[in-house]
């Protein structure tokens, strides 16, 4: 069992790997994503797998008697899941955000920050509040 | 069980809470005032309590510790908190002025306050798995900091920042799993104690460079900082400065923890990496400084530079070194946000912080020039200030080692740091406006002038109070790196008995 939940982890990891190497940034959360449950999987199995024991206390023990599975692993698994949930919906939000904005979702021409050409950093109006108009770009030229 | 220890984390977020319920009133940036304070007093109420006993622990609801969350606060623990407190609260009397009605409306000081609670919770625990969650507190509220008010540059910075931190924070739950999966705990007091059973040293190291590449990528270290000049410039000034001032110092301060605490088995392998990367940091930043010609992107390659030092004080492993790093640390905080609280100043003023389209910022508001070369030559190293003594302890503890090309290139970079600053002062401060512009302070409303120098005067004055009596400072330095060094205190402390 763990040798086939090490077989996925490591599948797993080097799809999002081969996934995070695109310059596709939608690409590049999908990536993500898979890594992310990679890791989770990898926390379940690093707390050891014990078949068919669920860590239940009879009543009026204090104390789980006998060999019962591991139940801390599946807590952490499940904040980890929570956290990584609510981050991805952040992410994909800006990026759809992004991809209005900029009309791109390549990130070699994100270059808005950081322009070749330095003096075409215009920060003197940042954060000064005024939201730019959105300027939509269509699904075919940004590739999705 | 020790309330010292929750006020710090549980005032920020109610005041998140209040200041959210409140966003569409002037209240609501008040009571962010208020709750900061707040926060300072606590905080110097857990500093003084830490300072007496030395270390202060506490266990969650009352499951003993490895079992249940442990907060603790060591020396270094308690001297962030209070600096964390500090810098927060000049930030926010900054934002008073700085941050439109607008942004307020969405939540802007709900996300600082969450901010501040990701930070000193992150200071505060004893739980690597906890920490994690800390973590991710911290940067949710930057990721909406960081993108809060939706510019072009915001979202283009924030893509990459939001990308490349979310790999560096997988990568440290896959760390935590390896190491619960081969020790058994999360507890870092029984961690301390567990991996000195541990068999198998090699996998020990592969999750020690694990924990590297994690927290490299949060303090910004060569070869992973490329988020950071990426995205600093983009957001409102006040933004910049608190992420400038305390993000990356959260992944240094894991760094020391994790580095001191547990992984000190196979010191030769990993803190030789550690050194090396940190003389490469140290470089590349102050190169990338160097090359800059934006006022804020300066100050952003600046930070990588100086993150550099931190490391290589913590690289080098003797009680001076460390020593150096925590000095550094405290120092590099105050000094960072000022210099970007001046540079917004400057952009305010004088109309942008693109060195080529400001100028005349010395003839016509010597105040606020005056006020740049404080934190500017403490940065880079000039004595009498803050940063002379954190420099100094550093290199000493490179040349007690005898490492000569180290020290060499330490000092070196100090040069270069000069150098880029006198790139601003040569060109915001010394020839006149491009546009015929005079930058006055005194054409700022009353109110505005107030909010925005009150937090640079101050965190210029405790520069200079750091730098011209630096005994107790380095005093605490030193009983901070001995603690690090041996962590039998802490040890004790969280877990109740002897080890």
């Amino acid at each position: 069992m763990e040798l086939l939940l090490a077989i996925t982890i490591g599948v797993l990891v080097s799809t999002s790997v081969y996934l995070m190497l695109d310059r596709n940034v939608l690409r590049f959360l999908f990536g993500l994503v898979l890594l992310s449950n990679a890791v989770n999987l990898l926390i379940f199995t690093g707390g050891r797998l014990t078949a068919g024991a669920p860590p239940l206390i009879d009543a009026g023990e204090y104390a789980p008697t006998g060999v019962v599975a591991n139940a801390l692993p599946q807590a952490l698994v499940l904040t980890a899941i929570v956290i990584g949930f609510g981050l991805l919906a952040f992410t994909l939000a800006l990026v759809y955000r992004t991809y209005m904005t900029l009309g791109t979702v390549n990130s070699d021409e994100m270059r808005v920050a950081e322009p070749a050409d330095e003096s075409k950093l215009d920060t003197g109006r940042l954060g000064m509040g005024k939201a730019n108009p959105a300027k939509p770009a269509t699904g075919q030229e940004a590739g999705i | 069980m020790s309330w010292l220890l929750v006020y710090p984390i549980i005032i920020p977020l109610l005041t998140a809470v209040l200041a959210y319920l409140f966003r569409n009133s002037p209240a609501g940036r008040w009571i962010s005032v208020a709750g900061t304070v707040a926060l300072l007093m606590a905080s110097i109420m857990l500093m003084a309590e830490v300072l007496e006993q030395g270390v202060v622990a506490a266990q969650m609801s009352n499951w003993q510790a490895p079992f249940g969350i442990t907060l603790v606060a060591d020396l270094l623990g308690a001297v962030m908190v209070v600096i964390t407190a500090i810098t927060g609260l000049a930030t926010v009397i900054y934002t008073l002025s700085e941050i439109p009605e607008r942004m307020e409306r969405l939540g802007f000081h709900a996300l600082l306050q969450m901010l501040m609670v990701g930070v000193v919770g992150a200071f505060l625990t004893g739980d690597l798995f906890n920490l994690y969650v800390w973590f991710e507190v911290m940067l949710i509220s930057s990721f909406g900091l960081l993108v809060l008010g939706g510019t072009r540059e915001q979202l283009d910075g924030g893509i990459k920042y939001v990308m490349l931190n979310l790999v560096s924070t997988i990568m440290f739950l896959a760390g935590i799993g390896l190491l619960y999966g081969l020790t058994g705990t999360l507890n870092m007091a029984d961690l301390h104690l567990a991996v000195r059973g541990v068999e198998n040293t090699g996998l020990l190291t592969t999750i020690a460079v694990m924990f590297m590449v994690a927290f490299g990528v949060k303090a910004a270290m060569f070869p992973l900082f490329f988020w950071l000049p990426a995205s600093y410039h983009t957001p409102p000034v006040a933004v910049s400065a608190i992420f400038a001032g305390l993000l990356t110092k959260v992944g240094v301060y894991a760094l020391i923890r994790m580095f001191t605490l547990v992984f000190d088995q196979d010191v030769a392998f990993t803190h030789t990496i550690l050194l090396w990367l940190a003389v490469v940091t140290m470089v590349t930043g102050v190169l990338g400084a160097a090359a800059m010609n934006d006022f804020r992107r300066i100050l952003s390659f600046h930070i990588i530079s100086q993150i550099g030092y931190m490391v290589l004080g913590l690289a080098l492993y003797t009680p001076l070194g460390l020593m150096g790093a925590v000095f550094y640390l405290v120092h590099h905080i105050i000094v960072k946000a000022n210099l970007f609280f001046v540079a917004g100043v400057a952009k305010r003023i004088a109309g942008s912080t693109d060195l080529a389209r400001i100028g005349g910022l010395y003839a016509h508001a010597p105040l606020l020039a005056f006020l740049f070369l404080i934190p500017a030559f403490s940065l880079a190293g000039f004595p009498p200030l803050s940063g002379f003594w954190a420099k100094y302890v550093v290199v000493k503890a490179a040349l007690d080692l005898e490492m000569w090309f180290v020290a060499g290139v330490a000092l070196g970079v100090g040069l270069l740091t000069i150098f880029s600053m006198t790139k601003i002062w040569g060109s915001a401060f010394w020839p006149a406006h491009p546009d015929g512009i005079k930058p006055r302070l005194s054409d700022l409303p009353t109110f505005d002038r107030v909010a925005l120098m009150l937090p640079i005067i101050a965190l210029a004055a405790l520069t200079c109070l750091i730098g011209l009596f630096p005994e107790p400072f380095v005093q605490f330095a030193e009983r901070s790196a001995n603690q690090l060094l041996d962590p039998t205190d802490y040890v004790t402390t969280v877990l109740g008995v002897q080890p």
